[in-house]
């Protein structure tokens, strides 16, 4: 039932090396969650190219996943790794502040 | 009583939700809204969280409602040992999908926001949650801990008031806890959403002594009680003291039952007591209270009946040790479990919570007697009022189960004795009061009925006396010195008896000597009539001698006549 999407871009020596792996709670097709996700889909390939993985949860469909991350907003963002486990909620609109949240400095060239 | 009304009018308007939680069904009148959620607010510590998680337990285990238990402050293993005290075990009615325990966990640093958001996740894993077990009952606790865990109060009010219509639209019954805030009832107003029913816990303490109260401040669309109620959480959990107002409408009793002692019996009409009825006595220090509360006891074992005596001054050792010097033996009764002998010290609880602890006792011992010894210790946790209006409730519930009430009360040797009992005097059928009467350097005590309802009862003083075998009344001196007891009493009636012998002693004498004096009379009657009568022999004796002198010059004449030869003489010519 999980909707995984595994976006791989071309690898790049200068960032770190860990994966991040991210999960999108939403609950259903929802304008903010459609927003939040295209968000962060942006921000990931601007950002984190080549080394991240988005899972996209809708509790709709899998309810009983809301209680294991601890989730109440909707949407929520979810930094399973590296650790620690970090969320963002809402919309995920303020880049900087995503960034800042999920502890990625923006690459500069 | 109250609760088969509650259904049938329940059945009409309001549907209610039964609580399970002792006394709290009956003040609310069956129960919290059902379907509907429901405020308790409180202050830290007043048992918010033990009431919603009973309210959930009862549910489960007595009218097989499932529960959700959202909790927003503690795991589920922490709320699980916390509630194992009172005989909860959650682990058990959780795996048989009778209660559900969901721990929210919200870590401000762990959130980040960033624009619009809701919460619909909340409302999707309390819906999951319901929806698993069949759920009927729900409890947030304490659902305020998003406004700590969250920034946007705007989007948080506007999710919070969703979410309570949402939790009315599924049609559960639920509980939201609310921790008060400073001139409000919860700290962000959680009052202004949830407007169904309102229920206030508190946690006061006056004079270092804790009391919990609970008060209903709103209900809507019910009839329930306004008041504070008293509530106590003991080993079985809450129980909740309603106050029953019985409008005075008990049945009352014309069996009469002795107070142990019988002259006092004699004192009350010849027959004792009236059962049901609350005794009051009262007295100075030292006068005897106790003894006559447990020869009221004694002898209600000694008819088989049950008996809870509440002892708020003495173990139940010593209790007992003192009464058997006085010839009360009150150790079988206890054996037997006719007498129950509660004693603690006044000033551990609250005067509710003794008021609650003695309804709890008195439900389970279910007895026909209970003594209360004394009840002026009460008054060093409460108020007078406060004691007044505890006195008055117990009184009311004691009335209605047609339980005799004995109460001792201390009133001060200084003041004036009709004065010092809390204006309870009112509430009392039979008071009898002991009083110290100091005559000759002694002190003794002294026993009268101030007053005794429905009863032609005496009005004299008897004197008071407790001897090895038991308490024994007498009746005091009156006479012209006045009011004597003890020695004085003896010494007076041993003072009036001599008085009385030597009375008689007079009488005796004077009585004696009018005899003798009867007797010299007679002797001297009896003199002067010897004296007569040898008279009267003398003049007899004259009278003879007379008679034969004249006998014989009569001879000598004749003789002389015929020696003169002379003619015979005419005889009647002689000189």
């Amino acid at each position: 039932m999980r909707s995984t999407e595994e976006i791989t871009g071309p690898g790049s020596e200068k960032s770190k090396p860990d994966i991040y792996v991210l999960r999108l709670y939403v609950a259903g097709q929802t304008p903010k969650s459609m927003t939040a996700f295209a968000n962060l889909k942006k921000l990931c390939v601007e950002h984190l190219a080549g080394k991240y993985k988005i899972e996209v949860i809708d509790l709709l469909k899998n309810p009983q996943l809301a209680r294991g991350d601890q989730i109440l907003a909707i949407p929520t963002l979810v930094r399973k790794l590296p650790p620690p486990l970090k969320k963002i909620i809402g919309d995920l609109s303020n880049t900087e502040r995503v960034l800042v949240g999920l502890d990625i400095r923006p690459l500069k060239d | 009583m109250l609760k088969e009304n509650n259904i049938k009018t329940s059945d009409i308007c309001l549907l209610k939700c039964q609580t399970g939680i002792r006394g709290l069904d009956e003040i609310t009148d069956g129960g919290i809204p059902g379907g509907r959620p429901t405020l308790v607010c409180g202050s830290a510590g007043c048992g918010k969280t033990l009431f919603a998680m009973e309210f959930l337990v009862h549910g489960a285990i007595e009218f097989d409602e499932p529960g959700v238990f959202m909790s927003f402050e503690e795991s589920s293993e922490e709320l699980a040992q916390n509630v194992a005290s009172l005989g909860f075990d959650l682990k058990e009615l959780e795996s048989t999908h009778k209660l559900l325990l969901d721990h929210v966990s919200i870590e401000r640093g762990e959130i980040e926001e960033t624009g619009e958001y809701d919460l619909e996740g909340l409302f999707i894993r309390l819906n999951h949650s319901i929806d698993s077990i069949g759920a009927k009952r729900v409890v947030l606790d304490t659902i305020e801990s998003l406004f700590g865990g969250l920034a946007n109060e705007g989007i948080l009010r506007a999710e919070l008031r969703r979410l309570f219509r949402w939790l009315k639209e599924k049609g559960v019954t639920a509980i939201i806890t609310g921790e008060k805030g400073e001139g409000t009832l919860t700290r962000h107003g959680l009052e202004e959403y949830v407007s169904d029913c309102v229920i206030l816990l508190d946690n006061r303490v006056e004079g270092q002594i804790s009391t919990r109260r609970l008060r209903i401040i709103k209900y809507r669309g019910s009839a329930h009680g306004t008041n504070e109620y008293p509530f106590l959480i003991d080993e079985n959990g809450i129980s909740v003291l309603p106050i029953t107002s019985l409008g005075l409408q008990h049945k009352v009793s014309s069996e009469r039952i002795s107070s142990g002692i019988p002259r006092l019996d004699t004192m009350l009409g010849g027959k004792g007591y009236y059962r049901g009825s609350s005794i009051l006595i009262s007295g100075t220090a030292g006068t005897g209270k106790t003894s006559i509360a447990a020869n009221f006891a004694n002898s209600a074992c000694e008819r088989g009946e049950r008996c809870l005596y509440f002892a708020f001054e003495e173990s139940t050792s010593q209790l007992t040790r003192n009464m058997g010097s006085i010839g009360v033996d009150l150790e079988p009764w206890i054996r037997q479990k006719l007498l129950n002998i509660y004693a603690v010290r006044p000033t551990l609880y609250g005067l509710e919570m003794h008021l609650v602890k003695m309804y709890k006792l008195i439900r389970e011992f279910k007895p026909n007697v209970v003594i209360i010894d004394p009840i002026t210790n009460l008054i060093a946790v409460g108020s007078d009022n406060e004691v007044k209006s505890m006195l008055s409730r117990l009184i009311d519930f004691l009335k209605a189960d047609q339980i005799t009430a004995l109460f001792t009360n201390l009133s001060h040797a200084r003041s004036k004795f009709e004065h010092t009992e809390f204006g309870i005097s009112s509430l009392m059928d039979t008071w009898l009061l002991l009083r110290d009467i100091e005559i000759g350097g002694e002190r003794n005590r002294g026993l009268y009925i101030l007053k005794s309802r429905g009863m032609a009862h005496s009005n004299q003083i008897r004197e008071f006396l407790l001897t090895d075998n038991g308490i024994n009344l007498v009746d005091v001196y009156l006479g012209p010195a006045g009011l004597l007891t003890g020695t004085a009493r003896i010494a007076q009636e041993a003072h009036d008896k001599a008085a009385q012998t030597l009375h008689k002693q007079e009488i005796e004498q004077k009585k004696h000597e009018l005899h003798r004096k009867l007797a010299v009379i007679e002797a001297q009657i009896a003199a002067l009539n010897s004296e007569f009568e040898e008279s009267q022999e003398e003049v007899n004796k004259l009278i003879r001698q007379e008679e034969s002198l004249e006998r014989a010059l009569a001879e000598e004449r004749a003789k002389m006549t015929h020696l003169r030869k002379a003619d015979d003489p005419i005889p009647d010519e002689k000189p």
